[in-house]
């Protein structure tokens, strides 16, 4: 194997506590876009419920649909910002580090060599904003597919040539 | 040897044999159910009959129509009475090959040949039945062409293909006073389960109504009383009576489905990998390469552990009957297990690995949460209950505490040049070992307590299996980690069965092909 150049030269740790990259702008955006769609049936509930109990007249008006709606911007506005901040990934010569969640943070390293493959894929929304989300599947049962959604579609492509080529590389 | 074959034809009796018994019920009820007044035990006889024929036409028409081809590269099954399916299996991607043999197959002589290729249990590709022969041949050739293939691979003519003698070198068999000992650990009350079960068929069957309340009550009051007249001495002797005669018939439950299941309990080491046998009645064969070996775990029981006792099972991606890792000695002293673990390429922790201990912050963390739960119980208790009845879950608040005080004695991880470790367990130790380079990723997860708390869980990304070191402090994590990526990058996936450090390929012929890869 004369052909390694990838492989950092023992002594020289690669740094896995890197700075992030941060991900596409479009996915702070495509998140705020899912919560208020999560966000319309509940609010659809509430008008409901208000108009039920509208001539019992047991509490003021717009009192429950009040609640939801500003229960629903906050989580509008807050949420996807601070999860798109909590999101990130760095990658470098021989692998892929993904890091995700705001309560539970994980931190997920794969090497390329234990990539078994490699999906793209683009749902409806994701296509709108032009991101695209990238999953590493390896064969251990822990952590069997690492995603990594949100990155720019051209991005996630040219990540997947790249990751792909390094298999070859160490296998040929 | 190439052109298609089909299994043996006593098949279709034991077929036939299956839906006899599928068909006797249906009859019984018809014979004592009004259905057909007078003429109902003819029409019962009848619906056994025609689905006895229907089942043997059936059975034959299946026997007639899969066919089994062992080709140069791969194994071929066609099947299907209207829809045909063919699946092919390259010899590359067996894992294992296990022969099963079921009380009833076993008075004729038959086994059913299972290829274990790891895709998961219902993809695998299974014979049913071979004769005794057939399928130890069978197995033989599956290990043949695979070696053939992989000594071309590499181009060595000079490494010959041996047709290994069956007989290996024997590493763990339960003798039956081992046996019986085992069984007694196995403390199980499933009998009360069937029990259960028997309960409610008597209900269906006859006049006895057993789930009235009224009858067990009245059962109970007539009892009660007289037991009430005995005195308290009486009382309590009975109640410890009942317990004993509890425990009694829970130890007999669990030998007597120790001895079902690992009677005659052998593990063999041959050149090419291990050989298991076990069972009285329905007796399993399964062969599994010692390459494909993932990781090991040491499990034990509460009462074992403090005999000594302790189980070995191999982790890999085909899968055993009743759990993902295959058991290898179910019940061994440390001793005598460290021979399989060596044979397995593997290393048993010494005096010179330096166990780490999870951070004491995760031990006060979880000592404070496990015993919170009971505290919150315990006050609408004080405030509602009976006074004194708040003590009860204090006192569990006081006992989860305990256990988990003492459940962090047993995590702690540890790592060296090749392998990892991990223990962890509440009151008796599970332990983990992974080679470095078999390991597909590396996570480190931390919930909100730990981020604030500063410790981590590290999960590894291991075949067929999973490992996980708890409580690990954030900063030691962070090492762990770097210094197992290390090891991973330095060797693609598809070179892990040549590679220096795994020891599994002790022997001078392993000489395994390019991409013989662990899936």
């Amino acid at each position: 194997m004369d052909h390694t150049p990838a492989i950092t030269p023992a002594g020289h740790p690669l740094d896995d506590e890197g700075e992030l990259t941060k991900l596409h702008p479009g996915y702070a955006h495509a998140l705020r876009l899912r919560t208020t769609l999560t966000a319309i049936p509940f609010l659809i509930g509430a008008l409901v419920a208000e108009a039920a109990i509208a001539e019992q007249a047991l509490l003021p008006q717009g009192v429950i649909a009040g609640t939801v709606l500003v229960i629903a911007l906050a989580l509008i506005i807050r949420v996807p910002a601070t999860r798109y901040n909590a999101r990130g990934y760095q990658i470098s010569a021989d692998r892929l580090r993904v890091v995700r969640g705001l309560l539970f943070r994980s931190d997920t390293v794969v090497p390329f060599g234990r990539v078994q493959h490699i999906d793209v894929h683009q749902g409806p929304l994701d296509r709108f904003f032009g991101i695209a989300t990238l999953t590493l599947h390896t064969a251990g049962n822990h952590n069997a597919s690492v995603s990594l959604p949100g990155l720019g579609e051209p991005l996630a492509r040219e990540m997947r040539e790249e990751i792909r080529a390094h298999i070859r590389r160490e296998t040929v | 040897m190439s052109e298609p074959q089909r299994t043996a034809p006593v098949s279709v009796i034991l077929g036939a044999i299956g839906s006899l018994r599928s068909a006797i019920f249906p009859a019984i009820a018809i014979a004592f159910s009004g259905i057909g007044g007078d003429g109902r035990f003819l029409l019962a006889l009848g619906v056994g009959l025609a689905s006895v024929v229907i089942g043997t036409a059936f059975s034959y028409a299946h026997w007639r129509r899969l066919t089994y081809t062992i080709g140069e590269t791969d194994i071929r099954v066609e099947s299907g009475l209207f829809s045909r399916s063919a699946r092919s299996v390259p010899y590359e991607r067996i894992q294992d090959v296990s022969l099963e043999a079921k009380p009833l197959p076993r008075l004729f002589g038959l086994v059913a040949v299972k290829f274990e290729t790891g895709a998961g249990g219902a993809d695998d590709l299974a014979l049913q039945y071979l004769t005794d022969a057939q399928g130890e041949d069978l197995r033989q050739l599956v290990r043949e062409r695979r070696d053939d293939e992989a000594a071309v691979s590499v181009a060595d003519p000079d490494a010959p293909v041996r047709s290994e003698p069956e007989a290996g070198e024997v590493l763990y068999a339960l003798t039956p006073g081992r046996l019986l000992t085992f069984g007694l650990f196995e403390f199980s009350l499933a009998v009360f389960a069937v029990l259960g079960g028997a309960l409610q068929y008597v209900d269906n069957v006859s006049d006895i109504d057993v789930w009235n309340v009224d009858l067990w009550r009245s059962w109970l009051s007539e009892q009660g009383s007289t037991v009430a007249s005995l005195g308290l001495f009486v009382q309590a002797a009975a109640a410890i009576a009942g317990l004993l005669g509890l425990v009694v018939i829970g130890m007999a439950t669990g030998v007597v489905r120790t001895v079902l299941r690992d009677w005659g309990f052998t593990l063999t080491r041959s050149a090419r990998g291990f050989r298991r046998q076990r069972g009285l009645l329905t007796r399993t064969d399964v062969v599994m390469p010692a390459h494909r070996v993932q990781g090991l775990v040491i499990g034990t029981g509460l009462v074992r552990y403090r005999f000594g006792w302790h189980g070995l099972s191999f982790v890999s991606l085909a899968q055993d009957a009743e759990g993902e890792s295959h058991i290898v000695a179910p019940f061994a002293k440390m001793e005598e297990i460290a021979p399989i673990v060596s044979a397995a390429g593997f290393r048993l922790p010494d005096e010179t690995t330096q166990w780490h201990r999870a951070s004491t912050r995760q031990r006060t963390d979880t000592v404070v949460f496990g015993s919170a739960v009971f505290v919150l119980a315990a006050i609408p208790v004080a405030i509602f209950a009976p006074f004194g009845l708040f003590l009860l879950p204090l006192g569990a608040a006081v006992l989860a505490a305990g256990a988990n005080l003492y459940a962090w004695e047993f995590r702690r991880h540890a790592i060296d040049a090749s392998q990892v470790y991990a223990s962890h367990g509440f009151f008796s130790p599970t332990r983990q070992i992974a080679t470095r380079l078999k390991l597909h990723s590396v996570e480190i997860a931390q919930g909100p307590l730990a981020r604030l708390r500063g410790y981590a869980t590290v999960h590894l990304g291991l075949a067929g299996g999973t490992f996980a070191m708890q409580g690990v402090p954030l900063a030691e994590a962070r090492a762990l980690r770097a210094s197992v990526l290390e090891t991973i990058a330095a060797t693609d996936f598809s070179r892990l069965d040549q590679a220096p450090q795994s020891q599994a390929l002790s022997e001078p012929h392993s000489a395994f092909s390019e991409n013989f890869l662990a899936t």
